[in-house]
């Protein structure tokens, strides 16, 4: 592009660019979420404790509890499990059930209790499945949502 | 059968990259019987991979379980339409019809271009087919859909055919979801052309804006398909996943903004290039980066490289694309400067005060907001690769960012419209002006006084407003100049001025549905819900709205059993509609899903969701109250309705080849 002798066009950019640079960073720091494992979860250094997490597992078979408007249960991962609170204000996903895999994200409170803000699920016999051995059952191809 | 579509595709990999030579040949030799070899190559290669899809389509309807693709995504119950659009629910058979799609485009551009731009004709040819030979060996190597069931028994591998397949995913048992990915990919696959184009006029060092003229109709087809497909992707997102919203920013959803905000500058500023001859590295930058953000995006729906907590190592098809894109960037650069002398710009701008500088600033947010969306989706990779940590933004950092940017690109799509080429004059300003600040100033101020308090729903409104009063001015004025110098009747006159300049009043009606879009979405600032467990002959209400629930029943079909909440809609306690929320379990894919019930009004939708069964053994209903969403819808419409009326040939202008 050409600006000859025309610098208030690029006076303009700077302070768009400007302006938009500090909103992606203030949506950034509100936004931002840390992946950690059930298992790092586990031993959190104190100075982590206040991020906000994203944690990934499996919804362990039988401990899901719907509670008034919520659900609990525990995460498996790394052969450790969290107990995971959930108060969303949307309804849980269809594919969140036993088994599945889930990421939640929330924080981690004193009593080591995960508060899920939001839950999202994996199914395990969804998306990418594949017919196993004998039994004829069905195992999971590790596969992102393809819709 | 299995063979059959195997081996079209293992044919198809040294049609296309024969092809490939013979047409680059033929562009660099000027003989005719390579570009006649390229050409038929071409036509060869859309009619193996169209046997390729035959052969699995036919697979879906006999049910033919031998095929692990079939049997992973369909089974016997089926109904007959989900089967055919199982074609696509999986990443083979999507690699596959994307390579189909670009094919037929192939032959398409052949039939129209051939015969009278023999210069550019060969490069387009065989630019096309290397993107033909890339999914080809995708399809062979990688992901290939004619693959049989194999399974391990006692530690061997035996072919297996199971009586019934696992099933269509549920969330994609829904007519919308039937034509939204082939509607995306038809907008992905189309940018193939405009950018072969581009990339042939470099190479046969076509000067100009030919290249630009003979590809308007395609990219707008392409754009068309695009705008259809994202929108078509938030309503079946708004439908059917049932959290009361049309779009989360989620990876898959950026995948297909990204291409449409570059697309979009790009059909802006080919204007520039065609009045004024300037912009012209800048144009080619733009159509090559859509049609290498349309790859992107089929890498990230299809890799889930973002999605997966698993990163980069689940899918070797990543490496690919990835190779694919980052080669073909790196040639598009260095033939870019190596035919730098034929792409001098041939003006420059005037004034701040211009259409032309509406344009660059459009071009400027646009790929503002496309880098803001690609920074904030690839994030997470990036600050692992870069800190080794990975940090994934949300909804807010995507919101902050485009929200203003929304505004602002709202801003010049009336302005732009209002102000002269190169410079407009003072008088100029307030003649075109007035009416609109006017109409703007008087909606803030009623706005105001009737109690709404956003700031940003507020700016929407009122730039909604002054928008569709540019657009009214130049509608009514160009209308009564044809009037006085025709004398024909008002909706002659109109009808006359819009098919005679119809690409610039299309753009206008796109305009007004872009205006009505905009305000659906700005609806959602004054969204609410609420949720709790009702038993029978309870009720749970939101504002002036309430649910009754009068009874739970269950029930199967063959595809699914289900749950249903009979409940009935009431305002202001009067009963309005009985809707039916429902939760399914699908047998064949054992998964549930939800089917919402929605009230629709052109004020607002009332979302209604059986989330689940309560403790007490009622039904958790959650309503979502949701005002001006049909806006949305409606501004779909309007828009697709002038992008249809653009591109019609029109009575103006000489017709292009």
């Amino acid at each position: 592009m050409s600006f000859k002798g025309n610098g208030k066009f690029v006076a303009g950019f700077t302070v768009i660019v400007l302006a938009l640079g500090y909103l992606a960073f203030s949506g950034y720091e509100e936004s931002k979420a840390y992946y950690r494992t059930v298992a790092e979860v586990k031993v959190l250094p104190d100075d982590e404790r206040h991020l906000r997490l994203k944690v990934n597992g499996n919804v362990e078979e039988g401990s899901i509890r719907f509670v008034g408007d919520g659900v609990d249960f525990l995460l498996i991962g790394d052969d450790q499990s969290l107990p995971v609170e959930y108060r969303g204000s949307d309804p849980v996903p269809d594919t969140f059930r036993d088994g599945s895999e889930a990421i939640v994200t929330g924080n981690i409170r004193d009593d080591g209790v995960f508060e899920a803000k939001k839950i999202q699920a994996k199914c395990a016999s969804k998306y990418e499945a594949t017919y196993d051995s004998e039994a004829h059952t069905i195992t999971t191809v590790e596969e992102a949502d393809t819709y | 059968m299995l063979e059959l579509g195997g081996v079209s595709l293992i044919t198809l990999l040294p049609v296309a990259f024969f092809g490939v030579v013979a047409s680059f040949l033929g562009g660099a030799t000027k003989r005719m019987s390579w570009v006649r070899a390229g050409e038929r190559s071409l036509a060869y290669a859309a009619f193996l991979v169209t046997l390729a899809v035959a052969v699995l389509v036919i697979q879906f309807f006999r049910n033919d379980f031998t095929n692990s693709y079939v049997a992973n995504h369909s089974n016997a119950a089926l109904p007959l339409f989900y089967k055919a659009t199982a074609l696509w629910a999986g990443q083979e058979g999507s690699l596959l019809f994307w390579n189909w799609l670009l094919s037929v485009y192939g032959i398409a551009v052949l039939l129209v271009h051939r015969n009278r731009n023999r210069d550019l004709m060969p490069y387009v040819t065989g630019i096309l087919l290397v993107s033909v030979a890339f999914f080809t060996v995708l399809n062979v190597f990688i992901a290939n859909p004619f693959r049989p069931l194999v399974i391990e028994q006692a530690s061997n591998q035996v072919l297996f055919t199971p009586g019934d397949g696992l099933g269509l995913n549920p969330l994609l048992q829904h007519p919308v979801m039937a034509i939204h990915p082939p509607t995306l990919y038809l907008g992905f696959v189309g940018f193939a052309i405009p950018f072969a184009f581009a990339m042939a006029a470099l190479l046969a060092r076509s000067p100009g804006a030919r290249w630009i003229r003979l590809t308007r109709r395609w990219t707008l087809l392409a754009w068309f398909f695009l705008t259809t497909g994202v929108l078509l992707g938030a309503r079946w997102a708004y439908v059917e996943l049932g959290w009361g919203g049309y779009w989360a920013w989620d990876p898959v959803e950026n995948a297909s903004l990204m291409p449409w905000l570059t697309g979009t500058a790009y059909l802006h500023s080919v204007m520039i290039q065609e009045r004024k001859g300037m912009l012209k590295v800048w144009n080619i930058t733009l159509v090559a980066a859509t049609y290498f953000l349309c790859l992107f995006g089929t890498f990230l729906t299809r890799s889930g490289v973002v999605n997966s907590v698993h990163a980069f190592a689940q899918s070797p098809i990543g490496a690919y694309f990835i190779a694919f894109i980052v080669s073909g960037v790196f040639l598009t650069v260095v033939l870019v400067r190596s035919r730098r002398e034929y792409l001098k710009s041939e003006a420059t701008f005037d004034s701040m005060i211009s259409r032309e500088s509406t344009f660059l600033f459009n071009n400027l947010i646009l790929l503002a907001a496309c880098f803001a969306v690609l920074w904030g989706t690839i994030f997470p990779v990036i600050s692992e690769a870069v800190r080794g940590e990975k940090i994934s933004v949300g909804p807010p950092f995507f919101n902050k960012v485009n929200v203003p940017i929304g505004l602002f690109l709202l801003f010049l799509t009336g302005a732009g419209p209002l102000l002269a080429w190169r410079k407009t004059s003072f008088a100029g300003l307030r003649r075109n002006f007035t009416i609109p600040v006017a109409a703007a100033v008087v909606l803030t101020a009623a706005l105001l006084i009737s109690g709404v308090r956003n700031g940003y729903a507020v700016v929407c409104f009122a730039l909604g407003v002054f928008v569709v009063a540019g657009i009214l001015i130049e509608f009514s004025r160009g209308t009564r100049t044809r009037m006085r110098q025709t004398g024909e009747t008002l909706f002659r006159a109109l009808g006359g001025l819009v098919w005679r300049n119809n690409r610039r009043y299309g753009g206008y009606v796109v305009h007004l549905g872009v205006v009505l879009l905009f305000a659906g979405i700005a609806g959602s600032a004054f969204n609410k819900d609420v949720r709790g467990e009702v038993g029978e002959g309870e009720t749970l209400s939101i504002g002036d709205f309430a649910v009754r629930v009068e009874s739970i029943e269950e029930g199967a079909t063959p595809n699914y059993e289900f749950e249903r909440a009979d409940v009935s809609l009431l305002h202001d306690g009067e009963v309005i509609r009985a809707l039916r929320p429902e939760r399914r379990f699908y047998l064949a894919s054992e998964q549930p899903s939800s089917e919402v019930e929605i009230y629709s009004t052109l004020r607002e939708d009332i979302y209604v969701v059986f989330a689940s069964r309560g403790p007490a053994g009622g039904a958790v209903i959650q309503i979502y109250h949701n005002p001006l969403v049909k806006w949305i819808w409606i501004g779909a419409i309007v828009l697709t309705f002038g992008t249809i009326v653009s591109f019609l040939p029109g009575g103006g202008r000489k017709r292009h080849p």
